[in-house]
């Protein structure tokens, strides 16, 4: 089901089979009467270098939150290796404010199955998996169900549409936990691990699931690949700006009036996403700020939002296009709060593995906490900034940073909140052993 | 240990999904799976899982607390899951959470005497557009409110 009305400003290119409200998965008679797995046949008819040089012209960049160039990605795949080459798509969707993955699983599963049938064709793998999050399981239903008419339609299994090739997919449930998106994590977590991460290189792309080469993108990034084989890379890299290709999808959540998940071009304005596409502030309040990409990119003020939603743009202002979670908040937002529930989640989601991030996480939210109850002390406010500073690309994977960069940014950019708080915690003077406010 | 023929026919499948010598791979999902089934990671269940799998004990012990979907002990019939998480927290996330431990009587990762119910604080479930958010076991409710929470609770204590 699609959960909210499309916009007249977005642009239908994954959605574009949709229809609001619809209460069923698109199923396989439907997809191939709007030319769906003609982007496969048509990859059938081309080498390996053909397909991975239309998916470099798309200039196509990672959906799950790095942005990387996926042609490159595929590129980087030993294809004369003789092991066997496999394909995982990222669905552990969780990073906070993101939702957009499982309107893809849920309405078009096909579009999905079909990216991976393209990519795999690249790079000749043999069998791929889709890591659903365990949260997802109705999606779990419904991928299997696709997947099933799939095989029965000579899409997957053995000979192909008669073009002797083999291949077969999956799904596999996750079954709770964030640092699973984390490509190395997921790929542990396949084999039967705990999702710590691995030290990199070896990369994915020479030494991935069972130690074999392997592609893994995210989902929105598969499901935009049929599209580009069947129009061209060239008509994909035209819809967005010249380094991002295409559209993606915004998720778009907190205070405005028309939250939802829209496809909107690569360097959509993001004032305009929230005035226009999500019709403006709720309650006619202020904006106060937004988180561009999820929880693990560096908020931006009000002032700072007029700009377009790529991935130079945003980090020209020192943050990212991370995964297309816009969260918006209003004037009346309490950003201390906002950041103690966001340090609440990466201490609870740290694995453990690299002692920065896990001790940092939780000194963090024991800090964010009593600043946000108001039982801070003044040197607190900098101990955290350095703390955060401190954890900085010291792990193995980015889940410290995205701990840390979050902090850094509300801490600098809102510091008279912080500060706020103390002084009023000093007014109200704390009768000696009163109880702290309850904090969940 | 014998689980319902549906998991059984999967349990069969999802062994030749991982390559050969490599059906370890199929540990985590198959714990998730049969819990369902069984209501909590018991020492029998990972006795089961790991003679299926051809791994030792210590194997499945060392996954179980990493997965915090995974848990030794039973939940409530209705597991109901409260996000709130940052776009659930600022559509009221946490007063819904509040609301939620008065309505059921209890805390978070509680259980309710007549085990019908059990209550946990999650983290982002992904329906952060359509926050805040609750899960009961599997299934998803969108824009929750207060009465609207009533409702469902209530509705689901008459069906058992
Ligand atoms: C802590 C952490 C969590 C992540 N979670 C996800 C996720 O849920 N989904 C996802 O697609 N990528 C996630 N990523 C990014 C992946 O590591 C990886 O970059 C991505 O799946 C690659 O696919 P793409 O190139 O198509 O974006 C996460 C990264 C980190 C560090
Ligand atoms: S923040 Fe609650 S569902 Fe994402």
């Amino acid at each position: 089901m699609l959960f909210n009305e499309p916009h007249p400003l977005e642009v239908k290119v994954l959605t574009r089979r949709f229809e609001y409200p619809n209460a069923e998965p698109i199923g396989i008679d439907r997809f191939l009467a709007t030319r769906g797995y003609e982007g496969f046949r048509k990859a059938l008819g081309m080498t390996p270098e053909q397909i991975i040089d239309e998916v470099k012209k798309s200039n196509l960049r990672g959906r799950g939150g790095a942005g990387f160039p996926t042609g490159m990605k595929w590129s980087f795949v030993p294809r004369q290796s003789p092991k066997p080459k496999y394909i995982v798509v990222n669905a552990d969707e969780s990073e906070p404010g993101t939702c957009k993955d499982r309107i893809i699983l849920e309405n078009d599963p096909h579009r999905l199955i079909e990216g991976v049938l393209i990519a795999a064709r690249a790079i000749n793998a043999s069998r791929g998996w889709i890591y659903i999050r365990g949260e997802y399981r109705y999606l779990i239903a419904v991928v299997d169900k696709a997947i099933e008419e799939a095989y029965q339609h000579g899409f997957l299994g053995e000979n192909i549409q008669g073009s002797g090739w083999t291949f077969h997919l999956s799904t596999h449930s996750g079954a709770g936990a964030y640092e699973c998106g984390e490509e190395s994590a997921l790929l542990n977590s396949l084999e039967g691990l705990r999702g710590n991460p691995r030290l990199k290189p070896p990369f994915p792309a020479t030494s991935g699931a069972f130690q074999c080469p392997t592609v893994l993108n995210n989902v929105e990034t598969y499901s935009a690949v049929p599209d580009i084989i069947l129009n061209g890379g060239e008509w994909y890299s035209n819809l967005g700006t010249p380094k991002n290709g295409g559209t993606r999808l915004f998720c778009l959540s907190g205070h405005v009036n028309r939250p939802g998940v829209y496809e909107l071009p690569m360097g959509f304005n993001l004032l305009r996403l929230i005035n226009e596409v999500g019709g403006g502030v709720r309650g006619g309040r202020k904006l106060k700020a937004v988180i561009p990409g999820g929880s693990s990119c560096p908020v931006l003020k009000a002032e700072e939002c007029d700009l377009p939603m790529d991935h130079e743009s945003l980090a020209k202002i020192g943050s990212m296009l991370g995964s297309g979670g816009v969260v918006v908040m209003d004037e009346t937002t309490d950003m201390v709060k906002a950041m103690f529930r966001i340090m609440k989640f990466y201490a609870h989601e740290s694995c453990g593995w690299c002692i920065p991030c896990r001790e940092g996480t939780a000194w963090l939210k024991k800090l964010l906490g009593r600043l946000d109850e108001g039982l801070g002390v003044s040197t607190d406010i900098d101990l955290a900034n350095e703390l955060a500073r401190n954890m900085l690309g010291k792990t193995f994977c980015a889940l410290g940073d995205a701990a840390a960069m979050p902090t850094i940014s509300f801490v600098e950019k809102f510091r008279g909140e912080f500060e706020a708080k103390l002084k009023s915690a000093q007014a109200q003077a704390p009768v000696p052993g009163a109880q702290p406010l309850a904090v969940l | 240990m014998t689980f319902s023929p549906e998991l059984e026919a999967r349990f069969a499948r999802m062994l030749r999904n991982y390559p050969p010598g490599r059906q370890k791979g199929a540990l985590i999902p198959m714990l998730l799976y049969a819990q369902d089934e069984t209501g909590a990671v018991t020492p029998e269940l990972v006795q089961e899982v790991a003679n299926r799998l051809s791994v030792k004990p210590v194997e499945v012990e060392e996954v179980i607390g990493f997965y915090s979907m995974l848990r030794r002990k039973p939940m409530g019939k209705y597991h109901v899951q409260v996000c709130t998480n940052i776009s659930c927290l600022l559509t009221g996330g946490e007063e819904l959470f509040e609301h939620a431990c008065r309505k059921l009587g209890i805390g978070n990762r509680e259980v309710t005497p007549d085990g019908q119910f059990s209550l946990e604080e999650v983290e982002c479930m992904g329906a952060c557009s359509w926050a805040p958010a609750v899960e009961v076991n599997y299934d998803f409710h969108h824009k929750m409110t207060p009465e609207k929470f009533d409702q469902l609770i209530d509705s689901l204590a008459k069906r058992q």
